[in-house]
């Protein structure tokens, strides 16, 4: 309660905490667009997702290490996670597409674990962030503080977004992933790659969290297991937004970062996460609620 | 033909016998176990754990070992990974002591995985010496084989609560008139934490205005320091292993959120200096051991003598994980010598016993096996170093309260 009168007493408090809410959600909708596709697309729930965003991080930190600016881990950790999805996909994840959401969900998980301990090998469990060199706002006699990182993720997130649905509209290889989202089979009677399309789609979704990645370790910071908040938020917004529906993902990734950061003010941290899944909950009835009398007019 | 064969097999069976008993007397060796994270989220720490374990036990080897009865023994440790997972700690503990024949066992690290293990050791009747679980929980359920090295969780910030009382004036009020910020992270042992400090407060008259309890998994502050920005409270406490301490240095000084006194745990683990320069400046850390005290024992000579030592052995300063651990294998040497036995009920009542000062600090086990001769120490990160600054006994520096505000350091 003692919170609450204090968003009364001192307003601009909603500012602080609408935005920072805007510029988490614009990351986990970066993370969401690539689980929508994969998950749209092939039917598989891809658990991985946030460690290919742990890795876009470390990515970006090798960036710095070689003397370069961490903004150009963006686009080389876009590159490093598409290759590496690629071959993901050719070695495990081909196997899996037509099989059993329960087997591949055992499989992603197994990557993921691999993954976190790789990374833990090879750059330890420390906690590591990278400076991105943008400086930092101060508005309103200091009440409100704007990070130049964050806002470039904001706007990464929207023109990334914007890109994916072009690319999907008009592209070849975008139109062959709808296709073969709709009907593989027709798909492939076509003449349509298919097997080309999913490794195309699972390298994207890779590429994406990358990116997101590189973001997060100038914004926040990454450690070898950083990466379930990301799949477990990611696996929210789809749900969310419905698969392959990328506005959707946007408005989901923003309004979840929202509303948590106001749960986290007024209830406290600890209870941050527990009213995002209760807003999950009741997401889902009111759609069930939604769908159901659809159904009665189709009667 | 029979007789003839099974006398020379009767022979050659005592023949064996002789030398393997010569052999004992010559290279007695007492192994104790040791289940640490290697890999995992713990495994820096597990890393520093095993590192001060192993400089110890090459030291006291290097002096011929210690001296249990009559003869000679070395010491030797069998490790496991334990893969920072509870359950795997457990399942490890049984295995050394039971498939191993392990009948002394060195702590892991970490509170959550010392808990796991010590029903097993407890069960068995093994002694164990632990130097890295500061669990408050862990003293309270009666084990009478765990011992502990270091100083429990409820006093890492005891002495951050106490200087904030002395320093009241300073900040112009009176010690019930300060207002004390927590961002606590949500598990058992950050939480004993916030018990300790909130128990402090109490004494004082202090007013709790903000009790945020970090979740495990956010690597985001921003929504408890725009509450913090906006309380103005006189002493913000931060809690939550080396992540807490890394996002909280990170994003106080982007936010630019000014308190008087800024107190943490984990700053060197975090290395904050390192990673945040001038952003960590200031800031008061609590510690279970610094270089700079003036503790001694006869096997690593001084504190500093120890970290130069472990610097040289393994190429960084010991941070008091390493040091602590070091301690462990100490006390066990120390209590092996007055027990004169390699009898795990004659070593538990030694280790019960025990009285000595190491390098590390004094140790004195109450009845629940916690030390209780050695206070937390409290650094403040000046001019890019740590220095002690409380207690007073061992202060180098006066700390410098109510930290300037962000928009007066240059």
């Amino acid at each position: 309660m003692d919170n609450l009168n204090l968003l009364f007493a001192a307003p601009i408090l909603n500012v602080q905490l609408l935005l920072d809410g805007l510029w988490i959600g614009a990351i986990f909708a970066l993370a969401a667009f690539g689980m929508a596709l994969v998950w749209g697309v092939m039917n598989i729930i891809n658990i991985a997702q946030g460690e290919f965003v742990m890795l876009g991080g470390y990515m970006t930190l090798l960036v710095v290490k070689a003397g370069l600016s961490p903004l150009l881990g963006i686009p080389f950790a876009a590159v490093v996670l598409f290759i590496l999805g690629w071959a993901l996909y050719r070695a495990v994840i081909w196997r899996i597409v037509d099989a059993d959401m329960f087997i591949s969900l055992l499989a992603t998980f197994g990557i993921s674990i691999m993954m976190q301990q790789l990374m833990n090998e090879v750059f330890g469990s420390d906690v590591r962030t990278a400076e991105s060199g943008l400086g930092m706002n101060y508005l309103f006699n200091n009440q409100v503080t704007v990070s130049q990182i964050k806002v470039l993720a904001f706007v990464l997130a929207f023109a990334i977004g914007m890109g994916l649905w072009l690319f999907l509209k008009k592209s070849r290889l975008g139109q062959a992933i709808r296709a073969t989202s709709q009907n593989p089979r027709a798909a492939r009677i076509l003449g349509i790659d298919t097997s080309r399309v999913y490794a195309a789609t699972y390298a994207i979704n890779a590429a994406l969290c990358g990116a997101a990645g590189a973001l997060v370790v100038m914004a926040y910071s990454i450690h070898p297991y950083v990466g379930l908040p990301y799949t477990v938020r990611s696996f929210m917004i789809v749900i969310m937004a419905g698969l392959g529906n990328l506005g959707g993902v946007i408005a989901a990734g923003l309004g979840l970062g929202a509303a948590e950061q106001f749960a986290g003010f007024l209830l406290g941290a600890e209870y941050q996460l527990a009213f995002v899944f209760l807003l999950l909950v009741a997401v889902l009835v009111w759609r069930q609620i939604n769908l159901a009398r659809k159904r009665q007019y189709l009667k | 033909m029979t007789g003839f064969r099974t006398g020379l097999m009767a022979a050659a069976a005592a023949a064996a016998l002789v030398a393997g008993a010569a052999g004992a007397q010559a290279a007695c060796t007492i192994t104790l176990g040791a289940a640490v994270s290697l890999t995992g989220k713990y495994s820096t720490n597990g890393t520093h754990t095993k590192n001060g374990y192993n400089l110890a036990l090459k030291l006291i080897n290097d002096k011929g070992g210690v001296k249990v009865g009559d003869q000679m023994c070395k010491l030797a440790v069998k490790y496991y990974d334990d893969e920072s997972t509870p359950a795997r700690g457990s399942e490890l503990a049984e295995r050394l002591i039971k498939q191993d024949g392990v009948k002394f066992m060195l702590g892991p690290y970490s509170s959550g995985l010392t808990k796991a293990i010590a029903p097993v050791t407890e069960k068995y009747k093994v002694p164990m010496v632990e130097a890295n679980g500061a669990s408050r929980s862990l003293f309270t359920k009666g084990y009478k084989y765990l011992f502990a090295v270091l100083s429990t969780s409820e006093q890492y910030l005891a002495s951050a609560v106490a200087l904030a009382a002395e320093n009241a004036g300073k900040m112009g009020k009176k010690p019930n008139q300060l207002t004390m910020a927590l961002a606590i992270q949500n598990d058992p042992f950050s939480q004993d934490i916030r018990a300790g400090v909130i128990d402090d407060g109490k004494k004082y008259g202090m007013k709790v205005v903000v009790d945020d309890k970090l979740p495990k998994d956010l690597n985001d502050m921003t929504t408890t320091l725009t509450k913090v920005r906006a309380l103005h409270p006189d002493l913000f406490i931060v809690s939550g292993h080396a992540k807490g301490a890394a996002t909280a240095i990170r994003q106080m000084a982007e936010m630019k959120v000014d308190v008087p006194m800024l107190a943490m745990t984990h700053c060197d683990s975090a290395k904050i200096i390192k990673k945040f320069g001038k952003a960590a400046e200031y800031t008061l850390c609590a510690s279970q051991w610094a270089p700079t005290l003036t503790y001694k024992d006869d096997i690593f000579g001084s504190a500093m003598d120890f970290a130069k030592l472990f610097n040289k052995t393994y190429g960084y300063m010991p941070p008091y994980q390493a040091a602590e651990s070091a301690a462990a294998v100490e006390v066990f040497a120390d209590a092996f010598k007055r027990a004169g036995s390699t009898d795990p009920q004659k070593v538990r009542d030694a280790l019960a016993a025990t009285e000595m000062q190491t390098f590390y600090g004094n140790i004195k086990f109450d009845a629940t096996g916690k030390n209780v001769a050695k206070p937390m120490v409290l650094y403040q990160v000046l001019n890019g170093k740590y220095v002690v600054v409380a207690p007073s006994k061992w202060a180098a520096a006066k700390p410098i309260i109510p930290r300037p505000k962000w928009s007066e350091r240059k």
